[in-house]
């Protein structure tokens, strides 16, 4: 009896367990089967070099290249604000703060990390953006510059709180062994905490910037939505991502827009994965090399 | 001596500056919208419908359809994604084939959320033939979230000490009753908190429901969940980008996005509180 309700619940386990990773496993199928369509009319290598994007002329043009910039120029920007902020604030909460700080911080800071990215779009488009174009002097406010102040600010919390993590498993051994030595603080920290802790700081690095190349609602909001190359940051960009979000309403199911739509899914989907893997490789390698193997 | 007490003093005056600069951007953020916002909530805007094509009345749709949208998507994830934690870690041999699931997993909680949204449109909407409708949108949002609640369940069950689960054997229990009495009970917050927090995440999530549950203007609530609904942060980008009164409809967007702020930072604190009642009591034992 007993032995019986045991299979029974292994049983359950093993339908819910497989019924997610099925759906998990659809999505790429789903990716590939909706995407693919496109590359019959023109080949890969032509869709992610195109310097043109006009889904809707006739004959449509279906380069994705300005799309990609524009994400590349948005994501590039936001990492000159997210890093040194982000970093800086996990050192401080790591190594200055006193106990209580921390313990006020660090959470706070993961709260902070929970903001919408609607709202930071919403603010970016109202508060951010004319003020921009007022003190620029800007034909419009909506510009990559923008979205990459925007979107810096709002991956700052998600590295702070993945770096400061990475920093805390640094053994306390290493700091006394330095500190015996005769370092400072300062020494301390450049020379031995931030090598020891390099591989997880990057992580932390790599998913913010994962983050913002997939952040959608922020970027279709203050970015301006120009799918042209852009010449200078103060220009209006679109990225992969916006350009999903903005066109997707009006593409008709089975046409090559709406397959062009699907391909650019596979190419952010590709994107993301490549940053994963490359921080999966670089965590596991912290790990073991702090003796943490998991 | 002095160049390097130097070093140490701009350093750390550098550090402390990156976290001041950090919580000063992030509370202009908030602070802005609480003011504006705050003026425009009444009563009345939380509990009545729009009027006048969006340029007065309440926002109560939006508020409904997030609720449903939020609790939808968590009734679907919550028991596959703790069912599939159980699983890896409790039930699956341990070997090559689970590290695998276990990094796909991980891989897909990165996956952009307006991918999300294709897999919702091209399954659900399409596919399936539930159109443009709650139902698909709770799909598409609880898929989302998965991977984030499975990752989430699964480090709290791997904390969980061997040592619990070899005692309970020890006793004679089976493995579902070791599973129900000792390793679920001492995971729960761990879970609790990764489950509150993609709670948080779905009630603030605009892309993957963008073309597939939300509507723009609605006069009534929805009456079922195969109808379209409205929900806050689409509202908010809808007020934002439609529409032909921009001045009346920023000032309801501001409102929108303190409701949606408050929600989410509530939610997501509530998360974060459960996880230090449990770190500290870690520490104690």
């Amino acid at each position: 009896m007993k032995y019986k309700k045991e299979l029974f619940y292994r049983l359950i386990f093993n339908i819910l367990a497989f019924a997610s990773l099925f759906f998990l496993i659809g999505i790429t199928i789903i990716l590939f089967k909706e995407g693919l369509p496109i590359f019959k009319q023109l080949p890969f290598f032509k869709f992610v070099t195109g310097e043109y994007w006009y889904p809707t002329y006739d004959p449509p043009d279906f380069g994705i290249l300005p799309l990609i910039l524009g994400s590349i120029w948005v994501t590039l920007g936001a990492l000159f604000i997210c890093v040194p902020l982000g970093v800086g604030s996990a050192l401080f909460l790591n190594e200055l703060a006193t106990n209580r700080q921390r313990s006020i911080l660090k959470p706070l800071i993961e709260i902070l990390a929970g903001i919408p990215s609607i709202v930071y779009g919403f603010f970016g488009m109202v508060i951010v953006a004319p003020f921009l174009q007022k003190i620029f002097n800007l034909p419009v406010g909506l510009t990559a510059f923008t979205g990459s102040l925007i979107l810096g600010i709002m991956a700052t919390p998600t590295v702070c709180s993945i770096a400061e993590d990475a920093l805390s498993f640094v053994p306390k051994t290493f700091r006394e062994a330095s500190y015996a030595v005769g370092a400072n603080r300062w020494q301390t920290l450049t020379k031995v905490v931030i090598p020891a802790g390099g591989s997880g700081i990057s992580t932390a690095i790599i998913l913010g910037m994962s983050r913002a190349i997939g952040e959608t609602m922020t970027v279709l909001m203050v970015c301006g939505g120009a799918a042209v190359i852009p010449s200078s940051i103060f220009q209006p960009v679109r990225t992969l991502t916006a350009t999903i979000a903005a066109e997707m309403g009006e593409a008709v199911m089975g046409d090559s827009h709406y397959h062009a739509l699907f391909a650019i899914g596979l190419v952010l989907f590709m994107i993301t994965l490549v940053f994963n893997i490359i921080a999966e490789i670089i965590s596991r390698r912290f790990r073991i090399k702090l003796g943490l193997g998991r | 001596m002095k160049t390097r007490y130097l070093s140490q003093k701009i350093g750390f005056s550098l550090l402390f500056l990156s976290i001041v600069a950090t919580l000063f951007f992030l509370g202009t953020i908030i602070y802005f919208v609480a003011v504006r916002g705050a003026g425009i909530i009444s009563w009345e805007f939380l509990t009545s419908v729009p009027r006048e094509a969006m340029t007065s009345g309440g926002v109560a749709p939006a508020i409904v359809g997030t609720l449903w949208l939020t609790l939808g998507s968590i009734m679907i994830a919550f028991p596959l994604g703790l069912a599939c934690a159980i699983y890896l870690c409790e039930y699956s041999p341990k070997n090559y084939i689970v590290n695998i699931i276990r990094i796909s997993i991980n891989n897909l909680a990165g996956v952009p959320s307006i991918v999300f949204g294709l897999f919702g449109l091209a399954v659900f909407v399409k596919f399936l033939n539930f159109g443009v409708s709650i139902i698909s949108g709770c799909l598409t949002l609880g898929i989302m979230v998965l991977p984030s609640i499975i990752s989430a369940s699964q480090e709290a069950l791997m904390a969980v000490p061997q040592s619990y689960r070899e005692a309970s054997f020890a006793l004679g229990a089976t493995q579902w009753q070791t599973i129900k009495k000792a390793v679920l009970p001492s995971s729960m917050p761990g879970i609790l908190t990764g489950v509150i927090l993609s709670i948080g995440r779905v009630a603030g999530e605009t892309a993957p429901i963008l073309f597939t549950a939300g509507t723009f203007y609605m006069r009534g609530y929805p009456k079922s969940i195969f109808s379209e609904c409205m929900a806050l942060p689409y509202h908010i980008y809808a007020l934002m980008t439609e529409g032909v009164h921009p001045q009346q409809q920023k000032e309801i967007a501001y409102g929108c996005a303190l409701i949606l702020l408050f929600l989410v930072l509530s939610i997501s604190m509530v998360a974060i509180i459960i996880r230090q009642k449990q770190r500290s009591s870690a520490q104690l034992r």
